[in-house]
């Protein structure tokens, strides 16, 4: 179809406008990174992008996201990818509460749910870890939505109720068939509930800020305090990280799986 | 409950719900007129899979970062402050006090508000049948004939749905506020956070848990007549 001249200037304005709005900032990131700081230096450096490494804090912050993204990761598949299974196969009628449950997380205020979750964070740092990987536990909550939503998804796109009926003839017990049968066929939901988990642990900053964990957003927060030029770097390498990351997700209906909020 | 007999905590409250709906009108529009500049152009094409997966990653680009990342354009010594003190001296934009306020607050919240737009809307906008548009043509429909009496009508309710889901994403932000404004009254989620860890004496779980409640009534709101306007897209798109 051949656009009008009309359409195309309408367009082009709007794609310029919005592209500005979004990119100029991202450009200003790395503008600001490599701005001279101190006397030492004259014109252009990437001493800020070489001091990322020698951050207190932030290197512990780091490895201990990435633990508490792999708990979180264990946690999805061994115990919402096999109840999720479980719901589809077995418990049609729980489906549609069980859904509206996973999709409690995305309505709820962040700062709602540390209200409500700050006297039990007490209760574990006094009695059994003061360690942000604990925060593993809320964290795993606050994925439901995503994960729920990718796993239905790959649920619905293969014939589970024939998988498990061929899997029982053959003799197969309810956990060869959950574990060894079924969640196979839906790994490409699975990675993608992975690659999210690892998104939202680095990037959560409400939860762990209040219930005083340093996480590696707080980390960035309190080195932006003290030195803005390295703050504005590792905020550029670790947003390049998710791009990466995200890039990397087989594709196959991964906005759809990500984002259709449907809370109706 | 009684949080609410306190000019600071209605202040709060008003501020809150004036960057929701601001950030989420603006933000609805922008991504919307967006999402029509995407589905425009070649389906499948580069620039649609660069816009959605960028898309995708600045829709939760919130936070601590996001402050960074406006900091370093129009904050003190940023890009675009530098260059409007060189050439711009006496606009607003050459003293960057503006970014600590109200006004700031909403440019940054609109910048995720966009591509979360663009994300829950471009499907709508592929549901248009393009033959819509050709009996629209072909009975001699003008082009602002067809948005406005097709397009728009068919559009609004899942543009108003899109722009309640806004609402929420901003009414609920809070790590974006914290980063950029340090003031404990400003918006409600602030205040819930200091009632919840001020080591100062000021601690006070009860005024917390008064003010989620508040919160969580406003959401439980929108969320109802998202529902409402979801049943209404749902029936017409069966009717299709």
């Amino acid at each position: 179809m051949k656009q009008s001249l009309g359409v195309r200037l309408w367009r082009w304005t709007i794609i310029f406008v919005v592209a500005l709005y979004l990119l100029v900032p991202l450009y200003a990131m790395f503008d600001f990174s490599t701005k001279p700081f101190g006397f030492a230096d004259k014109g252009r450096t990437f001493r800020a992008w070489t001091m990322i490494a020698s951050q207190p804090d932030l290197i512990p912050a780091i490895s201990r996201s990435l633990i508490t993204a792999a708990i979180v990761m264990a946690l999805i598949l061994f115990l919402i990818v096999p109840t999720a299974i479980w719901v589809h196969l077995k418990l049609p009628a729980l489906r549609r509460p069980f859904e509206l449950l996973c999709l409690l997380p995305l309505a709820i205020p962040a700062i709602v749910i540390v209200v409500g979750i700050a006297p039990l964070y007490r209760w574990i740092s006094i009695n059994l870890s003061e360690s942000p990987i604990t925060l593993a536990g809320v964290y795993s909550m606050l994925i439901l939505p995503y994960t729920y939503r990718s796993l239905s998804a790959a649920l619905d796109a293969v014939d589970i109720h024939t998988l498990a009926e061929a899997a029982t003839t053959l003799g197969a017990t309810i956990t060869r068939v959950i574990f060894g049968i079924i969640m196979p066929t839906i790994k490409t939901g699975i990675v993608n509930g992975s690659f999210i988990a690892i998104a939202l642990v680095l990037g959560e900053y409400t939860i762990s800020n209040i219930l005083n964990f340093k996480t590696f957003q707080v980390v960035i927060a309190q080195i932006g305090r003290t030195n803005g030029n390295v703050a504005v770097a590792v905020s550029l390498a670790s947003l390049l990280f998710v791009i990466f990351l995200l890039l990397i997700i087989p594709t196959k209906k991964r906005q759809g799986a990500v984002l259709d909020v449907d809370i109706a | 409950m009684g949080v609410f007999n306190s000019p600071v905590a209605r202040h709060a409250f008003a501020n809150s719900l004036e960057i929701s709906a601001r950030t989420a009108i603006v933000g609805a529009i922008l991504g919307g007129l967006f999402a029509w500049a995407i589905v425009t152009g070649k389906p499948g094409g580069v620039f649609y899979k660069i816009s959605v997966a960028l898309s995708s990653v600045l829709a939760q680009f919130g936070g601590v970062m996001l402050t960074f990342a406006f900091l370093a354009t129009f904050g003190f010594n940023g890009l675009v402050s530098t260059l409007a003190l060189k050439f711009l001296p006496n606009t607003f934009l050459a003293d960057s006090t503006w970014l600590y306020g109200m006004t700031g607050l909403s440019v940054l919240y609109t910048f995720f508000q966009i591509p979360l737009m663009v994300l829950v809307f471009l499907p709508t906008l592929e549901n248009l049948k393009p033959q819509w548009r050709e009996a629209s043509d072909a009975l001699g429909g003008r082009a602002y004939e067809y948005w406005l009496r097709i397009g728009i009508p068919i559009l609004t309710p899942s543009f108003a749905g899109a722009a309640l889901l806004l609402f929420v994403n901003s009414f609920s932000a809070y790590a974006t506020a914290n980063t950029l404004i340090n003031l404990s009254d400003f918006l409600t989620p602030l205040e819930i956070a200091t009632a919840l860890t001020s080591e100062t004496g000021g601690s006070n779980p009860a005024e917390a848990k008064s003010l989620s409640l508040y919160m969580v009534v406003v959401v439980v709101i929108v969320m109802g007549l998202y529902a409402m306007l979801r049943r209404k897209v749902s029936k017409w798109e069966q009717k299709r």
